[in-house]
């Protein structure tokens, strides 16, 4: 993200944000990959879930959510969400692990809505996004899936742009703010 | 992959549960955790696939599972059974005296651990994904984990400053347990051209290592996550490995060898994510019950020391 800010065409900066606080300074937040059960559990211990909950009531935030960031803007999960607290930000439902496991990891070239070229995704273990409803919008499908999706200055999918060079992803991000 | 997160050791579907409930990244399924491998005594090996699907099918979360060095059927036979990422493992007993698994040879990523930046490049050339320290497995004692995670920065450090012939140099040295293995193996020496591992020839394994290093000199870290393992009792055993820098935590014995699991292995977990925040730290450890009691190392005999295995 901060390759972008370099462009000069935005100002501002990307900070680590581990604890309430350091919300406090940001105007839009990225969730990235890891494991969804892990960092909602961090979210919610530290108190960011209630932060972001907030802002998220106020329209005052934007959120991308990469892989595990995508399970947690869903609205709903197709398995049991006991072990996860979502942040339900955008009228979907998503599959964890909808892809397989590690050794199922894929990449492939997605056709995204408002890009001119494909775009080279890396998929990791990802989730996939089984529905969408109500006032999300749907960006990019691979197969039968749908791996990137919108509503508000809400972004979700379910591969890594952090992993390949294309900048696009984070320059779109930014143009919702 | 699993970066600032902690990867716990568990040998039943319940373990693994309290695992994910905990916020652990991911796994590692075992037969026995290290402690245990070490009081049990005899020969080591992968685990019975029934408890590692019996997992696989009970977190969402990554599963890891241990496969003996150089045993690259057991990896194969886990790669089939789908876990996630296989760890080459010295905790249990190595099953070929002159190569590690050619790691290369594989879609499924691979864990290894090391004692020193040599080590750990010839794990990374051989198609690592990942490496850990090995500080000593199952003696809940820190001290060796720190050491290794010392002398790996400690060279990294030493190569910033280091002029192009002598990181040569280091790379030709961090070739040799290769050139012994071909000695020991045929009594003949080694040429350029001779194929010292896998299908690489001693010319391209030099060439390879070198650029290994070059790459660690320029971002002044290993190219792959380094975790800290072998020894971490503690969330402050953990905040301390995350301080040293390295990327993350595997805990073995130290969780269900303790008092309390779930309440240890919550405390390891806020720990890991918070390691620079000593209020935290100091807030997490209260009441946590008994640590694992833990072996001071030099009362093991060194033939049983597992961080002696491998090369």
């Amino acid at each position: 993200m901060n390759r972008v800010f370099q462009e000069g065409k935005k100002k501002g900066q990307a900070v680590l944000v581990r604890q309430p606080r350091d919300i406090d300074t940001c105007d839009a937040l990225i969730i990235p990959g890891g494991e969804s059960t892990t960092i909602s559990r961090i979210l919610v211990n530290s108190g960011m879930y209630e932060v972001i909950r907030e802002r998220m009531s106020h329209n005052d935030i934007a959120l991308m959510g990469t892989c595990a960031g995508c399970v947690l803007l869903a609205k709903e999960l197709t398995d049991s969400k006991a072990d996860v607290r979502l942040l339900e930000a955008i009228d979907m439902q998503v599959e964890r692990n909808a892809f397989g496991r590690q050794k199922e990891s894929f990449e492939q070239s997605l056709q995204i809505k408002g890009f001119t070229t494909p775009y080279h995704a890396v998929f990791i273990r990802a989730p996939g996004i089984t529905k969408t409803w109500g006032r999300s919008e749907i960006l990019a499908t691979a197969g039968k899936k749908i791996v990137m999706a919108r509503q508000n200055n809400y972004l979700a999918l379910s591969f890594h742009p952090e992993l390949t060079d294309d900048l696009r992803i984070h320059r779109f991000f930014l143009e919702m703010l | 992959m699993q970066k600032g997160g902690v990867i716990m050791d568990v040998t039943t579907a319940e373990q693994a549960k309290i695992a994910e409930k905990s916020g652990a990244v991911a796994v590692m399924a075992l037969e026995r955790v290290p402690a245990d491998i070490r009081a049990h005594g005899g020969v080591a090996r992968m685990a019975d696939p029934t408890i590692i699907k019996e997992i696989l099918n009970t977190v969402s979360i990554p599963v890891m599972a241990k496969a003996r060095i150089g045993h690259f059927v057991e990896a194969q036979a886990l790669e089939a059974l789908g876990v996630d990422m296989i760890d080459e493992s010295e905790v249990l007993t190595p099953a070929d005296p002159f190569y590690h698994i050619d790691k290369r040879a594989f879609t499924i990523p691979f864990v290894c651990g090391c004692r020193n930046l040599g080590e750990a490049t010839r794990r990374i050339w051989e198609g690592a994904a990942m490496i850990r320290t090995k500080g000593e497995a199952g003696t809940g004692n820190i001290i060796e984990a720190v050491r290794h995670q010392r002398m790996v920065t400690r060279m990294i450090t030493t190569l910033q400053t280091m002029p192009t012939a002598k990181i040569q140099k280091v790379a030709e040295e961090y070739c040799q347990s290769y050139v012994t293995s071909f000695k020991t193996l045929t009594n003949q020496n080694v040429d350029e051209k001779t194929v010292v591992f896998g299908s690489s020839t001693y010319s391209i394994l030099k060439k390879e290592l070198y650029e290994i290093l070059k790459e660690i000199k320029k971002i002044q870290r290993l190219p792959v996550v380094n975790f800290a393992a072998g020894g971490i009792a503690t969330p402050a055993d953990a905040a301390l490995m995350m301080q040293l820098g390295n990327d993350g935590v595997f805990v073995g014995s130290g969780i269900f060898k303790s008092k309390n699991p779930e309440k240890r292995a919550k405390a390891i977990v806020e720990a890991v994510a918070h390691f620079d925040n000593p209020e935290t730290i100091a807030n997490v450890s209260k009441n946590l019950g008994d640590a694992m009691l833990g072996i001071e190392i030099s009362t093991i005999p060194k033939e049983q020391l597992l961080q002696e295995r491998g090369w």
